[in-house]
Order: structure tokens, then C-alpha cells, then sequence
């Protein structure tokens, strides 16, 4: 009783491997995962080529969720941001080929779209005061509805090249632009999350509502902000995806939700664990998107990838509240 | 260092009136690392049936880790040992077990769920049982509003916990513990215990009169409570024996009847502190600063009142009086209330026009009472809850200063003994009162030129105390005007100029000069609230 020396030394940061490692442990599966498929599938897998196809082709679904993690840091859910998609890809459809509209003035109109809907959220959400869960699920099945109406159903085909030559035609380093439009929202959403003032805000809305209302913050300014670059991201996403298809599909986008939340909670448990954070989204979509294109290589059966998907996701999330002991998540 | 011989754990028979048995509790060794620092190390103690066991200690030295240990919320260092009623208990405990063996919590942070009712919160552990097939809502309603009653509190079982006032959620989460207790000792047949986590901070004189009965009431059937206070009347007037923790390690322990305030306080800080002789009170007069007319909210009937520049203001009353809602109503917090304020020479306005941002704006600043609902994010960083209203103030040249922000947190959390003074730790790192410290220093340091707080010291230890009082005092001097509520007499008049006493919505009182004493104010309370002040005047919320 009398040995035991307490440290005291006020500001000695104690240093917690474990957290260290949590920071850097999704990368390194990345990486194990790779290497697993390069042996399994010894002359196809490791390719410059296979993977610069999936960097373009996974860049809507990396932008979607980007645009979730924005909503989720400041407390909100937007459910929606499949069905925006669908909706701007659509409306790109139908603008531009049915109307022949030009595509400069198609993708304007469709990102103001994307701000319509935000706006349309914030104005139930914020206004009327009715949880952002009810209400993003309401408009997901009411944008489904009216981009059956649009359509008529059927998938168009034809658009514009100058989109297709932007999102998959030009390379760097051989992989198309789209997967860099990707990177440039990352990188700018680094910037807003980590060295704004507005990140901080963001996160104090998230985490404490009234704290941020009391500390001079105008939380639901914040909130329809958030809302609304959640959906004008979304609709981003849409155009990527016209992009990279070279169609508007009026079906496929709704797949991409719960992957993308999937995406979002993993990549909370990577580089700044306990917090959604861009590039922890980035390396989680990727992350996913490997051993999706793996095992599809395989040729494992479709529902493996959903299994992979979902099983990736609860293993984190779990060895992640495994490492912090007792203590409460901080996510959701 | 000084460790005091402990033979009264030994010998249980040296406790006068005692009944030949054994402990309740009987904790030993037991040590609990945060990383490399030791908030427990090597603590053992009894606790008697019967017994009111005080648990006392600096803010961080360990108290709350001990609670959270045995509500299995910390699993504890290898080499501890637990008893409960004779039977050794595996460590770490599983969530609800010690439910299960007969102990009830009131933690710090009370732990209810806030979206939940009143009923819900309530009843709980009855509701959620295994094994229950049907929940006969009329049933738990009638045993609900029978608690409610019994303990005299007046509140609607239908109620969201939310909307509660902090001083009802405190009694709430008070009731619910005692009750959970006579429910286990219904069923187990032994006595239970109840860990009273700092119930009292929240609580007014008349709370903590009526806590204490309900106290005697439980340890008269054979249950212990462990009673953690910084209080050291309310620990004097209500334990049988104290345990002392310093920096993670027992310090002492002593019976109450050999107990005096110097020697608890000097157990506590390790060096004796005199206690602060009341204040000789100036009769200063002060320019006036800010001028409030016809405020009023839900409890608060239209009342004027004014601070003066330098002045220290305090507010207090019964609790339902309305003096609480002042420091909100200043800083434009709560919407639906009315009035005007004028500041200085200034045009007069509407209080409704008065938002927390525009407050801030003038240069007004408020420290709420409710600290995890309102004050500080316990999930986020020392250093960002520090900074909240002064962000903006680290962004330059297109990028925050991170680095300039934490070496700032540093120093400011030195100046006002942040420990452990990380900036990068979580807030819910901190003890509750170092928590306090952080989320007080987040104001002062803005140097406001009206400072509005709701019970600013909750929670902080004796020594603590006293530098915040001379920091407020301090800064007065300066020219801060300060409007404190708070239902602690002492405090009042430690620190204040001019108190107001408030009964039923109105001002009834004003004290200044020789009336200005810890008697003179609770006197005054009492007077006010006319012949019989109890819980049950007080009124509802809407
Ligand atoms: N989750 C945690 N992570 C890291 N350190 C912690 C954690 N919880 C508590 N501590 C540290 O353990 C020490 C003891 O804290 P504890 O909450 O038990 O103090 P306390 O005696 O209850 O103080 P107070 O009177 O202020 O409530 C403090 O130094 C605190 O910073
Ligand atoms: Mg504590």
C-alpha cells in the first residue's frame, strides 16, 4: 500500500495501443484481403486494370456515402440519398435524351433538384418536427414512385458522351476521373469536418443539441445545411453514376443504401475511430468493394456479396466496442 | 500518505448500538487503472447493515469509479475482492447484477432515460423483468403514483423525464432506487444497500431533509446507504462512519462521532483549510448594468430586478419558486416567456428577441445547472468543449489551429485545476466535478460582461470551491456582473452582494448587508414560503 507511487503528472497523455491500432486495423484487413484474393486468384485479382475498374465503378457508391455521414454527424438519418440518386440519374435520362436537353444545363437543373429535396426534407425534419427516419423513408418511396412515372420504367439508355468520357473516359495513373471526384469530396469534406469551424459545429449538433444551442450555435441552420449537401451530394452520386453506366437506371440505385450505411458505420470504426469521418468512409467502401469483386472473381454465387457486406460490418462495429471495454459507443 | 489505522473495520462492535453481523458490503483491494493512471488503488471497506456509510474525496479522486465498479459498468483490476451479504460476488459484476443482490443506484448523472416518462423510468427494472408475460399498465401506474406520493413528490407519471425540472429528476432517481431496494429485500429477505452517488447538489434545503428521512426510514429496516457528498454538514449530519479516498487511495476513516468538520476537510484535502469566515459584507452601490422588467415564464410571475456592474446577484428560494429560471430567461434559452430587458444605457428590447446566440453576442454567458443536457458533450474532447463559443476564434488563414487550441485547453485547465489536465481526453474522462471545472472555465475565460449561472458549483470539492469563489470575485471586481442561482445558502453568502429570495413566482426578499449569512438566507427561504413550506407546494410543471 505504501510502494505504489501514483502517477500525478498532470500532462502526461497516456498512450492506448489498442486505439492506436483501431485507427490503422481496417486498412491492414484491406490489405490481408488482398493478399488472400491475389493467392486464391493468382493471375487475375492483383491487376492495375481490375483495380482501376473498381475504383471508377464503386465512385457513386463512395459519394453516397459521403453524403450519409454528413446528416449522421449532425444527428440526422437520411434514408433518401438511394432514391436521390436514382431520381438525378433518371432525370439525366430523360432530360438529355428523351428532351435533348444540353448537359451542362441537364446537370445544373439536377443538382438544384438535389437541393429541392433537401430543402423539402429540412422543411418536415426541422419545421414541422417530424424524425428525420419517417421522413426520408417517406420521400424514398415517394421519389421511387416518381421516377417510375418519369421513365415509364424502362432504363435509358444514350446519354451524353462528354458525361461518360468525364466520369470513365479520361484516366490518371489509369484509373478513370470518377474515382477522383470521389477522392475530391473526401479531401473536401476533410477539410469542412477537421479545420473548420463548421465541422465542430456540425459535431456538437450531433452530440448534443442543446449544448450547441445554448453555446450560440444555430442548430437547425446547421441541420437544413446538413440535409441539404447530403442531397445535392446524393444527387452528385447520381450524375457519377449516369456517368460511369452510360444510362439512367431507374432500379439499381436503391442497392446502393445499405451498403453505403454500411460503409458509413465501418468507416466510423477506422482512422478517427468513434466518429464519421470521410476518409474512414472511403478506405470502408473500398474496403467492401474488394472483397465484393473478389469473391465475385471467384465466382461465388450474388448472395455471398450481401452476406460479406453485412458480416464486415457487424464484425467491425463489434471488435471495435470490443477494444473500448466497457465504455458506450459513441456512434448512432 | 497518512493512512489512518482502520480498526473500525475490524471490530464492528465498537460502533455504538451495533448489532452483532456482518457487512453488507465488504470491498477489498480493489484497484481500477484508466490507462497507465490509478483511479483506485488497493481500497477496502465495510459497509454495516444499518449503516449510513459516507464515501468523501477530492473531485477525480475515485468516488464515482468505485460506484460504477459495483453497478458493473468498470471491470476492475485483477486482485479485488467483493462480499455481498457474506456471499462472495465474481468480479467484474455483470450489468444488473448487482440489481440482482440487493444494491440500488443513484449515479451522478442519475441515469434515467430521458425520453422515457416518469412511470417508465420509475418502474423500470419491473417493467423489463424476464418472465413477464403481460404488463398491466393500471397496475404499474397505481404503484408509481403510490411512490410518488409516499416520497411527497408531485409529479405526472405520464410525464417525459425531459421536460422534469433537474431538481424533480433528481428525487425521481432517488425514489426509484429506494424503491428497487424495497423490492429486492421483499424477495431476498436481506438488507439491500443504495449508493447515493452526489444526490444532494441538485437538491434544495427542503430535498435534502426529505432525503435524509427517507434515508433513516430505509437503514431503520436493516439497509445500508453509501452516501457520496462534497457537503460536509450533510455528511456530518447523516453518516454513521466515513471513508476517505485521496488520489485513488483511502486516506482515512473515521467514525462520525469522532468527526469534525477541520478534521473531514483536512482528511480530504491533505492540508487543513480554514473554513472561509463569512464575508464582511460592503454595502457597495453599483451602476446598474442589466435592468429585467416584468420577466416571467411557467413558474416565474412578472417580476423586475436588476444586477449592477461588478455586482455579484444571487438568486435563490424554494425550489418551483422561479428564481431557477432567471439565468435562462436572461440569456434568451427558453422560448414562450416575456418581459424587458435593458442593458446599461442602452434601448430597452423584448425578451423574446433574445436568442443564446445574439446573448452571447452582447457578451452574456450562461453555465446551466444541467450538466450533461445542456452544458458540456460528454463524448467529445475537453478541448472542444472548452472552446465551443470561441471556435471561430481558432480558424486562420483557411484552417483551424488545433495545436494553438489544445496548448490553450492546457493552460486554461491548469489555471483552474482541470484533473487530469489532457485536453485530448473525452469529457466523461473527468470526474464530475473536474467536468464542471472545464465547462465553468469555457466562460470565464471569455471574460463576459454578464455571467449568468444556475448551481456553479455542483459537484466541486471543498478546496476547488473556494478558487472558484475567488475567481467569480475576482472577476466582479473587474467589472463582471454575476447573476447566480442557486438553493445553497452558503454559497449565496460566500460570494454574493445582494441575494433575492423568491416564493411562489415573486421576489419576496431582499438580503444585503449583515442579513447576508448562510442563517440569514435559509431563514429567509423559509419565512417566505409561509407557515408550512414542504415539497408538496411545489407546483406542477406544465
Ligand atoms: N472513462 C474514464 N476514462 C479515463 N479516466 C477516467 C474515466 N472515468 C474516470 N476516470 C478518471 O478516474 C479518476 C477518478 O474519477 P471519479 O469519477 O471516480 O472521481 P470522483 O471521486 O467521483 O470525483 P467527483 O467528486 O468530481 O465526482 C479521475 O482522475 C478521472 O479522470
Ligand atoms: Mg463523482
Amino acid at each position: 500500500m505504501t510502494d505504489t507511487v501514483k502517477s500525478t503528472s498532470p500532462t502526461k497523455p497516456s498512450v492506448n495501443y489498442a486505439r492506436q491500432f483501431e485507427r490503422v486495423a481496417l486498412l491492414l484487413v484491406w490489405a490481408l484481403t488482398i493478399v488472400l484474393f491475389s493467392f486464391l486468384i493468382p493471375n487475375n485479382f492483383l491487376n492495375w486494370g481490375n483495380f482501376s475498374i473498381m475504383f471508377a465503378s464503386y465512385a457513386p457508391a463512395a459519394l453516397l456515402a459521403l453524403a450519409i455521414i454528413i446528416p449522421l454527424t449532425a444527428g440526422d438519418y437520411d434514408l433518401s440519398v438511394g432514391a436521390t440518386l436514382t431520381l438525378s440519374a433518371s432525370t439525366i435520362g430523360v432530360l438529355n435524351v428523351w428532351q435533348q436537353m444540353p448537359i451542362g444545363w441537364v446537370l445544373v437543373i439536377v443538382l438544384l433538384m438535389g437541393l429541392g429535396v433537401g430543402l423539402f426534407h429540412s422543411l418536415f425534419i426541422i419545421y414541422f418536427r417530424v424524425p428525420s427516419l419517417v421522413v426520408t423513408l417517406g420521400s424514398t418511396s415517394l421519389m421511387s414512385g416518381i421516377v417510375q412515372w418519369i421513365t415509364n420504367s424502362s432504363t435509358i439508355g444514350g446519354i451524353d458522351n462528354s458525361l461518360i468520357m468525364a466520369a470513365v473516359g479520361y484516366r490518371l495513373f489509369g484509373i478513370p476521373y470518377a474515382f477522383y471526384y470521389a477522392l475530391g469530396a473526401a479531401l473536401i469534406m476533410w477539410y469542412i469536418f477537421d479545420f473548420m469551424p463548421l465541422g465542430r459545429r456540425l459535431l456538437f449538433v450531433g452530440r448534443g443539441r442543446e449544448v450547441a444551442r445554448l453555446n450560440g450555435i444555430s442548430v437547425n441552420k446547421v441541420r437544413v445545411g446538413a440535409l441539404c449537401m447530403s442531397a445535392v451530394l446524393a444527387s452528385a452520386a447520381g450524375i457519377l453514376y449516369a456517368g460511369v453506366l452510360g444510362s439512367a437506371d431507374p432500379y439499381s440505385g436503391l442497392n446502393y443504401l445499405l451498403p453505403a450505411f454500411a460503409a458509413a458505420f465501418l468507416g466510423a470504426t477506422t482512422i478517427q475511430p468513434g466518429r464519421f469521418n470521410p476518409w474512414g468512409t472511403i478506405v470502408a467502401v473500398y474496403f467492401l468493394a474488394t472483397g465484393i469483386t473478389g469473391l465475385s472473381m471467384l465466382g461465388i454465387p450474388l448472395w455471398v456479396t450481401n452476406v460479406f457486406n453485412g458480416g464486415a460490418l457487424i464484425l467491425a462495429v463489434t471488435i471495435s466496442q470490443i477494444t473500448r471495454g466497457r465504455e458506450a459507443s459513441d456512434i448512432g | 500518505m497518512i493512512k489512518q489505522p482502520d480498526q473500525s473495520t475490524q471490530d464492528p462492535a465498537t460502533r455504538p448500538g451495533a448489532r452483532p453481523v456482518l457487512p453488507v458490503l465488504s470491498v477489498a483491494n480493489l484497484s481500477k487503472s484508466f490507462g497507465g493512471a490509478k483511479a483506485l488503488n488497493n481500497v477496502s471497506f465495510d459497509v454495516m447493515s444499518g449503516e449510513v456509510h459516507g464515501l468523501l474525496g477530492k473531485n477525480g479522486s475515485g468516488k464515482s469509479t468505485l460506484v460504477k465498479i459495483l453497478a458493473g459498468f468498470h471491470a476492475p483490476d485483477e486482485g479485488g475482492t467483493l462480499h455481498f451479504n457474506g456471499e462472495q460476488v465474481q468480479l467484474p459484476l455483470k450489468a444488473g447484477e448487482g440489481r440482482r443482490l440487493g444494491m440500488a443506484f443513484v449515479h451522478q448523472n442519475l441515469g434515467l432515460v430521458p425520453s422515457l416518462t416518469v412511470l417508465e423510468n420509475l418502474r423500470l427494472a419491473e417493467l423489463t423483468k424476464d418472465g413477464k408475460a403481460f404488463i398491466s399498465w393500471s397496475a404499474e401506474k397505481a404503484a408509481a403514483r403510490q411512490a410518488l406520493t409516499r416520497f411527497g413528490l408531485e409529479i405526472d407519471p405520464a410525464e417525459r423525464v425531459d421536460r422534469l425540472t433537474p431538481v424533480q429528476r433528481a428525487l425521481l432517481a432517488i425514489v426509484r432506487a429506494f424503491e428497487e431496494i424495497e423490492a429486492a429485500r421483499a424477495i431476498t429477505g436481506k438488507p439491500g444497500l443504495v449508493l447515493l452517488d452526489e444526490p444532494t447538489p441538485f437538491l434544495p434545503a427542503s430535498g435534502v431533509a426529505q432525503l435524509f428521512e427517507l434515508v433513516r426510514s430505509i437503514t431503520a429496516l436493516g439497509s445500508s446507504v453509501i452516501f457520496i457528498s462534497h457537503d460536509i454538514d450533510e455528511v456530518m449530519e447523516i453518516t454513521d462512519r466515513i471513508t476517505v479516498l485521496r488520489d485513488g487511495e483511502q486516506s482515512g476513516e473515521l467514525a462520525r462521532a469522532d468527526a469534525t468538520h477541520e478534521k473531514i476537510v483536512e482528511m480530504i484535502v491533505g492540508r487543513s483549510i480554514s473554513r472561509q469566515p463569512s464575508r464582511k459584507p460592503v454595502a457597495a452601490s453599483f451602476p446598474v448594468y442589466a435592468r429585467f422588467e416584468a420577466l416571467s415564464d411557467k413558474m416565474l410571475q412578472p417580476s423586475d430586478l436588476h444586477v449592477g456592474k461588478g455586482e455579484i446577484l444571487g438568486l435563490t428560494g424554494l425550489i418551483g419558486s422561479g428564481y431557477e429560471e432567471v439565468p435562462y430567461l436572461a440569456f434568451g434559452a427558453r422560448s414562450g416567456a416575456s418581459g424587458t430587458i435593458t442593458i446599461e444605457d442602452g434601448a430597452p428590447f423584448a425578451q423574446s428577441m433574445l436568442n443564446p446566440a445574439a446573448a452571447i453576442e452582447r457578451g452574456f454567458a450562461l453555465l446551466p445547472g444541467d450538466r450533461h443536457g445542456e452544458s458540456g458533450v460528454d463524448s467529445l474532447s475537453i478541448v472542444d468543449n472548452m472552446f465551443l463559443p470561441d471556435i471561430g476564434r481558432f480558424f486562420k488563414n483557411g484552417f483551424m489551429r488545433n495545436r494553438a487550441m489544445v496548448r490553450e485547453a492546457r493552460e486554461l485547465g491548469a489555471e483552474y485545476e482541470v484533473r487530469p489536465n489532457d485536453p485530448g481526453l473525452k469529457l466523461s474522462a473527468l470526474s464530475g466535478g473536474n467536468a464542471q471545472k472545464v465547462l465553468i472555465a469555457r466562460w470565464m475565460n471569455r471574460s463576459p460582461l454578464l455571467l449568468l449561472l444556475d448551481e456553479p458549483t455542483q459537484g466541486v470539492d471543498v478546496g476547488t470551491r473556494q478558487q472558484i469563489f475567488a475567481a467569480l470575485r475576482k472577476a466582479a471586481s473587474e467589472g463582471m456582473s454575476i447573476i447566480c442561482a442557486s438553493s445553497e445558502a452558503e454559497q449565496l453568502a460566500e460570494i454574493c452582494d445582494r441575494v433575492l429570495v423568491f416564493a411562489r413566482g415573486r421576489i419576496c426578499d431582499e438580503i444585503t448587508g449583515e442579513r447576508l449569512t448562510k442563517e440569514g438566507i435559509s431563514e429567509a427561504c423559509y419565512v417566505s414560503a409561509g407557515p408550512a413550506p414542504n415539497m408538496t407546494s411545489t407546483p406542477r410543471v406544465a
